[in-house]
């Protein structure tokens, strides 16, 4: 294979070099689910990069496909039912789907990470969590067991748990829910990963917790300049943190913009319904709009453009040609057909 | 202001904590620790606080599927702690609920017609028999759904449908009282405007009081007329929605709403954010003094000592209920006031049916086809495990019904 | 068509969407669904149904008296003008195994209903009411379950008056008994762990805040939700009773001469075990088909009611 963007550390570990600063790149990726009933496409076509140091979110609702999307580049996808008909996902030129099962072991953990929603479900309850942390660096760094440890309470202090030197030998248990997701950040970027995933960190946790966890993952990915991909389906969250946002309806890519213009104008008229129908804390005598019925059923998506059954705006032409995810203004993804008068609208 | 329907008078309740072989008491969870408001005709009182506050459990309490420690529930001026099972019964026709998981509140065995007629079957006297049907039929209507479906299973529906069903549960004995403990946080955000537009729209046609127990302060504050904040088991702060949210007073409200992330990136960094130390403590051994202290950045020696009362207390403009011996309103969220404004309608819609597409989301359980197959619903378990659970158990639910109706 | 109201505003209709009539959700409809594509379940349902026809008409299959002893044939071997050949009292095995049936299947399906019943209600009742109800009937449950089934049941059986052995209905309700007595506990922890995660579903509590009494609230909510294991272990329990019946026969104290089954029949095999094995190779064979046949069935529906053991 070519090696001429990689070089290998002391410790025998690949090293990867962003290529023109892009670390991930997924193109044209489908993901289906094979069951009895039928085939559901879960990931119909999708393309996005990801450069260092920025992140990126990836926004939609139930069924649209993101949390497939982290699993499919993860490599946790469960085949079958799963299958990945075509597409690539290529982290610094060198396509993880094709990768030899060695190589990737080496690429996903230590090179792209991923934090779930549920902490306490992701971590072992029968081993305490300095222990948990410390093996990372016995597996992959080769550490001994003092000196593991010593970097686990190191990352533990970094993650801002208190008076981690004593709690290093707790249980998952017995750390609240905030703590715990600590934990599991300070387990995924304890390698420096380049890439971290964040499934809906903070869908779980209380909202004061759900702030703390958030300027915590900033200030990680600001400090190591990682490249961040945030799944969530909180516009709230991600007005705060993204710096790029894909907007995801039924297993497509609908919309991409830098944020402040997609706040400003969304391009798509899903991304305009879904910022009307959020309540604001901050505006009194609001009237709630909502986008009327719900997201195709994945093994029958409408012909045309998916969201046109649910769209106001949908003409014929809406029913029987799916919209290209095209450019409608400088740096702006839509796929919509009438993307220029959603941007105006 | 309208008259009082339902008041909570110092509720309290206490589960003990059992240890050892003998059972032997240890202490107390206090979840709810002295607890009163008044509940106006008509009006939303809103319910607020993080998970472990007591809200849930306020709310049990208030239906009476708990017994409080002490404290009592009056409605319309009679106390319902005392009442005899007859009573009680009567009661229960006045005040019903909701509750937050529209995947586990409706069995899955019986259908929709059966969920929503149950509550004739138990006060067989509200409606005659034969005008059962009918009247369950006209309840679907009201929540939006179509009464066609009336013979249709649970897991044929989609999340916000569920809830919908759940609702026409709650109203189907006319009451005048609905708490509804989180009953739109389990939902997608298009689909929770749909479902919060439906609530006020029953609310104004049939002269329902709410208790809107939530986590969400956006949500609460679009539908609620008066906000309560919780804090381990007590109220911190209570008042008009305009006076919380705009003048909050108690540090730990102020707290909670500069947590609150707001969909608008301009904000981004201007917010004031407070940013609390540590975690809520155990509610079996709560902070002496005020309950908030612990965390508290204005918290002096007499916090520790002495617990505020929840009293009137000066936030610039007037005065409303707040627990804080320091109470000060410092304004958190710029309030615009967009109530002139309407939705653009080209891309949304303010009605509450679920009228356009109510097959669109059946998913594969919808209708004329078999479902059932064993890979269809091991598919939706791996799926299930594989998406992440919690406060989002229907992602991938297009694709493969619910596996939760399905016996374990 | 009734969607036709519904999809008036949306030009694609939606093809998938029929009737408004769904599939039924009863427990035995949901388990059927899934069986009736399972090939396991057809053999095993039809083994069943064979041994059961066995049971009640065992003249449908032969004509022979089983009790009708050719002494001077004594131990013939198959194809000396009976099939199976004759055991060491000249009885045809052919016809002792299929009458052999009977008494399996009364045992088997006798001892299930009452464990059922006897274990389920029990599971009920302390499930659903917890506190002291419940630890006391745990206890009680624990002490039956000490004791070792086949012990316990020679133990039962031994001391019983001989007033039981009168009848052939009385000696088979008498190893039923035993076994009831001996084998509720299992389902009733069943049970009382099934209701005890259903009581807290919110549909639950939404009757109770209906104001549904008790009663109504466990036939129409916890019952119909709660059942599903206790069928799935039943049903394997009727296969495994039917080979403790075989055994405590073949130990001489369950079922006794005249009554014929294939434990007894096992048991008075066992002197040829080397020079005819066929005596004793026709009523094992009779025995385990009959016990497979509702593990079997067991396991299918275990399959089809619960969708984690797929």
């Amino acid at each position: 294979m070519t090696v001429q963007d990689t070089t290998r550390t002391d410790t025998g570990a690949i090293r990867y070099e962003p290529q023109d600063g892009v670390l991930l790149e997924v193109e044209d990726l489908y993901v289906e689910f094979h069951t009895a009933d039928g085939v559901a496409t879960a990931i119909n076509g999708v393309s996005f990069e990801l450069r260092q140091g920025e992140s990126l979110a990836i926004l939609g609702e139930s069924g649209s496909g993101k949390s497939v999307t982290a699993q499919a580049i993860m490599g946790i996808l469960d085949m079958p039912p799963a299958v990945i008909p075509q597409g690539h996902i290529r982290y610094c030129g060198h396509d993880l789907l094709t990768m030899d099962e060695e190589q990737r072991r080496k690429t996903r953990g230590p090179e792209v990470s991923m934090i779930f929603q549920d902490a306490l479900s992701s971590l072992n309850p029968v081993f305490p969590v300095g222990w948990q942390i410390a093996e990372m660096f016995r597996i992959h760094r080769g550490m001994n067991k003092s000196d593991a440890l010593d970097q686990a309470i190191r990352l533990m202090e970094r993650v801002q748990i208190p008076a981690a030197r004593e709690r290093v030998k707790a249980y998952p248990h017995q750390f609240s829910g905030g703590m715990r997701q600590r934990i599991m950040i300070a387990m995924a970027i304890a390698l420096d990963p380049a890439v971290l995933i964040a499934d809906e960190p903070t869908t779980a946790l209380d909202v004061t917790v759900q702030a703390q966890i958030m300027s915590l993952l900033e200030e990680l990915q600001e400090e190591r300049q990682m490249g961040l991909i945030l799944i969530t389906h909180d516009l709230g969250v991600v007005a705060d943190v993204a710096d790029r946002i894909a907007v995801m309806y039924a297993g497509r890519l609908v919309e991409k913009a830098e944020v402040h213009e997609l706040y400003r104008s969304p391009a798509h008229p899903y991304t305009r319904g879904l910022l009307e129908s959020i309540p604001r804390l901050d505006q009194k005598g609001q009237t709630l709009a909502a986008i009327g019925g719900l997201p195709p059923n994945l093994m029958r998506i409408p012909p045309g453009c998916p969201f046109n059954p649910r769209c106001r705006m949908a003409q014929d032409v809406c029913r029987r040609d799916l919209p290209a995810l095209r450019e409608v203004a400088p740096g702006r993804l839509s796929a919509c057909h009438f993307a220029e008068e959603v941007i105006d609208a | 202001m309208p008259e009082v329907v339902l008041s909570a008078q110092n509720l309290v309740k206490h589960y003990p904590i059992r240890r050892g072989v003998l059972r032997r008491t240890v202490g107390h969870v206090k979840a709810v620790d002295g607890v009163s408001f008044d509940l106006h005709k008509g009006e939303t009182l809103g319910i607020v606080g993080e998970s472990g506050c007591g809200k849930s459990t306020l709310g049990r309490l208030l239906m009476r599927l708990e017994e409080p420690t002490s404290g009592s529930v009056v409605f319309e001026g009679q106390d319902w702690s005392g009442a005899s099972p007859k009573d009680t019964r009567r009661l229960r026709r006045d005040i019903q609920i909701v509750f937050q998981d529209p995947y586990t509140s409706l069995n899955p065995r019986m259908t929709v017609g059966d969920i929503v007629g149950e509550p004739f079957e138990i006060h067989a006297d509200v409606v005659p028999k034969g005008g059962r049907r009918k009247r369950v039929q006209e309840l679907l209507d009201l929540v939006g759904l179509n009464p066609e479906h009336i013979n249709r299973y649970p897991h044929q529906f989609s999340g916000g449908q569920r809830q919908r069903i759940g609702i026409a549960r709650g109203i189907a004995l006319n009451p005048k009282v609905l708490v509804c403990d989180e009953p739109v946080s389990a939902l997608d955000v298009s689909v929770q405007a749909q479902v919060v537009n439906l609530m006020e729209k029953l609310q104004d046609e049939l002269g329902l009081a709410y208790v809107f127990i939530a986590h969400d302060l956006s949500v609460v504050r679009h539908i609620s007329d008066r906000v309560g904040v919780m804090y381990l088991g007590r109220m911190a702060e209570l008042g008009e929605e305009d006076e919380v949210y705009a003048r909050p007073t108690h540090p730990y409200t102020q707290a909670l709403l500069s947590a609150v992330p707001v969909p608008d990136p301009t904000l981004r960094g201007k917010r004031d954010q407070i940013v609390l130390v540590g975690d809520v403590p155990s509610p079996a051994n709560p902070p002496s003094g005020c309950r908030f202290h612990t965390r508290c950045w204005k918290a002096q020696d007499v916090c520790s000592q002495q617990e505020p009362q929840l009293e009137l207390r000066d936030d610039g403009h007037g005065a409303h209920l707040s627990a804080c011996h320091f109470a000060e309103p410092r304004v958190i969220v710029e309030t615009t006031d967009v109530s002139g404004l309407q939705p653009d309608t080209r891309f949304t819609t303010t009605e509450v049916g679920d009228v356009p597409d109510s097959g669109a989301g059946l998913g594969a359980a919808g209708g004329g086809e078999e479902l059932g197959s064993s890979q269809a619903d091991s598919t939706a378990e791996r799926a299930e495990a594989m998406d992440p659970p919690a406060r989002r158990p229907d992602d991938l639910s297009a694709l493969t019904e619910d596996p939760q109706d399905r016996p374990r | 068509m009734t969607e036709a109201t519904i999809t008036e505003s949306s030009s694609v209709a939606d093809p998938h969407d029929a009737g408004d009539v769904g599939e039924e959700r009863s427990l035995a409809s949901d388990a059927w669904r899934s069986m009736r594509k399972n090939p396991m379940f057809w053999i095993s349902a039809t083994m069943i149904a064979v041994f059961v026809l066995m049971a009640v008409w065992p003249s449908l299959f032969t004509k022979t008296d089983p009790t009708f002893a050719v002494l001077a044939e004594s131990r013939a071997k198959p194809g000396d003008g009976t099939w199976f050949g004759r055991d060491i009292q000249g009885y045809d095995i052919y016809a002792r195994c299929i009458y052999g049936a009977r008494a399996s299947i009364l045992v088997g399906l006798f001892t299930t209903t009452g464990t059922v019943l006897l274990g389920g209600t029990i599971g009920v009742i302390s499930g659903y009411l917890g506190g002291w109800v419940d630890a006391l009937l745990s206890r009680i449950g624990d002490v039956f379950f000490a004791i070792p089934l086949l012990l316990g049941a020679i133990i039962f059986l031994v001391s019983l008056p001989d007033f039981f052995n009168d009848n052939y209905l009385l000696i088979v309700l008498k190893v039923v008994f035993a076994l009831v007595i001996l084998g509720w506990p299992s389902l009733a922890r069943l049970m009382r762990s099934s209701v005890i995660q259903v009581k807290p579903n919110d549909y639950v509590q939404a009757a109770r805040a209906l104001g549904a009494s008790p009663w109504r609230v466990i036939r129409s909510h916890i019952l119909p939700n709660a059942l599903a294991p206790m069928i799935v272990v039943a049903t394997i329990n009727l296969g495994a009773y039917i080979a403790v019946e075989a055994t405590l026969s073949f130990l001489g104290i369950g079922l006794q001469p005249p009554a014929i089954s294939w434990g007894i029949d096992i048991s008075s095999a066992i002197v040829g075990l080397r020079t005819t094995p066929h005596m004793l190779f026709f009523p094992s064979l009779f025995l385990s088909l009959a016990v497979l046949a509702f593990i079997m069935l067991g396991d299918v529906v275990r399959d089809a009611l619960d969708p984690k053991n797929r």
